[in-house]
């Protein structure tokens, strides 16, 4: 690893007076700092910052700062978001990661974490060897000539489902964006991954209200069946009203550049009989634009059958 | 930099570079070699201590942000007296070459002390390569019976 200046501001203000890579629970950025991806010459360890709690009074509000299994325990958050945590990485690494961090990861793209090979996003122009190379893991929507490579998180495509939003802090003050409009589709500057600007830190995540998310879920294809990044997944919330869908949510994971909300397949399943049939013609429509690489054309039915098993399993046992 | 650790109940002084890790720190600096370095890149499980009573992967964690009680291996046993988890490593035969022994050791503590549903699910974050695992599981199964 490249010697860097570590410090460890106290106050929010400090920390955003300041430059340098923010650490929190340094999983990816520690990681990445080993393989020479990332070599920030000073780093701000923010774990003394007050960005902590979780309220789930109103809808769910989490601190950046919290852990990913300390949120995952917690009886009030919605089983999609506490799933996808529970089938994220190892129980070590959810005691170590930050929500905030989690949303800031970067991606498993073999040949992003490798210096040696070229990239777009680490080394802009450079070109990507993924298109025609090892794409097994690779996206199929929102992808672009110049990167492929998928979002890893399995908490943003839950969050995304759910509508969630990240305060962002500054020393200008807050802004509040959707987690559907912060992350960036890689067009031509893969580079560009999200829309946090210079000077600002995710504060806080926000999960709007919704009574009927308690009947929620995550569920994750993966190569293995544990401590796996997915090939496929699907967040999905059903209101069931007299054996008719009321009102859904669906996003798609392992599938895309960004977490990918699924509001076609919403629109479909919206005042139709929750039955086996709905879910299948609604989840029809979710790889539509889909730009398979050589080597997952698999993904497109695979996603399609994963968001079918999410819908059944939200109204398994219901009196249809 | 210069730091002040809570090793096994002991206070540890100790000066390194920033980017020093915790399992590095604890290896090379204070001979506290039960973590052990397998992949270095927080996917193997082997350097898995407690800070705060809580597993996390040692390589990954860079010592300067550490201001929690580590607790590693060697911290476990009272005396000549094994911990009940330690014991039924050895009564179920959990092991083979050991490299990652002291890792599994540290995450199952947790998963007896959490009670966890899925054994299997909880230590899928230390990898065997003898692939002990059945053997390990019933470790895990032992030391919670034991209470």
């Amino acid at each position: 690893m490249r010697s860097f200046e570590l410090t460890a501001p106290t106050t929010i203000d400090d920390a955003l007076g300041s430059t340098g890579t923010f650490l929190a629970g340094g999983t990816t950025l520690v990681d990445l700092m080993k393989l020479d991806v990332l070599t920030p010459q000073r780093v701000q360890n923010i774990n003394g910052l007050p960005l902590r709690g979780i309220d789930t009074s109103d809808g769910l509000r989490i601190g950046a700062l919290e852990r990913m299994s300390d949120v995952a325990a917690n009886p009030g958050v919605y089983p999609a978001i506490s799933r996808a945590l529970l089938q994220s990485a190892s129980q070590q690494l959810r005691n170590m990661a930050s929500i905030g961090g989690n949303l800031m990861q970067r991606t498993r793209c073999g040949y992003f974490r490798d210096v040696d090979k070229p990239c777009n996003r680490r080394d802009p122009g450079s070109g990507c060897p993924a298109i025609e190379g090892a794409n097994r893991m690779h996206a199929i929507l929102g992808t672009s000539d110049a990167c492929a490579a998928t979002h890893a998180s399995d908490l943003a495509v839950a969050l995304v489902a759910l509508d969630a939003e990240v305060k962002l802090v500054s020393t200008d003050g807050e802004r509040t964006v959707k987690l559907a409009d912060f992350y960036m589709q890689p067009g031509q500057t893969p580079e560009a991954e999200h829309d946090l600007r210079e000077g600002e830190l995710i504060g806080e995540v926000v999960v709007p209200k919704l009574d009927w998310a308690t009947n929620s879920t995550y569920v994750k294809v993966r190569d293995r069946q544990s401590y796996e990044f997915a090939l496929t997944s699907a967040a999905v919330a059903l209101d069931v009203r007299g054996g008719v869908i009321a009102d859904a949510r669906v996003a798609a994971g392992g599938v895309a550049t960004v977490p990918w909300k699924l509001g076609v397949v919403e629109d479909v399943l919206r005042g139709k009989p929750a039955t086996q049939e709905t879910f299948e013609a609604a989840a029809a429509l979710a790889a539509e634009g889909a730009k398979p690489l050589s080597g997952n054309t698999f993904k497109v039915s695979l996603l399609k059958r994963t968001i079918v098993r999410a819908l059944l399993e939200t109204t398994e046992g219901m009196q249809l | 930099m210069d730091l002040s650790l809570e090793i096994n109940g002991r206070t540890e002084e100790l000066s390194v570079d920033p980017g020093v890790t915790l399992l590095d720190a604890l290896r090379e600096k204070l001979g506290v070699t039960g973590p052990k370095k397998g992949c270095d890149r927080g996917q193997c499980g082997a350097c898995t201590v407690h800070v705060d009573g809580r597993p996390v992967l040692s390589c990954l964690t860079l010592a300067a942000t550490v201001q929690e009680p580590v607790t590693t291996v060697e911290g476990l046993a009272d005396g000549e007296s094994l911990h009940p988890v330690q014991r039924a490593f050895l009564d179920q035969d959990a092991l083979q070459c050991g490299f990652c022994t002291s890792g599994q050791v540290m995450s199952a503590v947790a998963a007896v002390e959490q009670d966890v549903d899925d054994v299997r699910e909880f230590m899928s974050g230390n990898i065997c390569r003898c692939s002990a695992y059945p053997n390990i599981v019933a470790a895990v199964e032992q030391a919670r019976q034991a209470g």
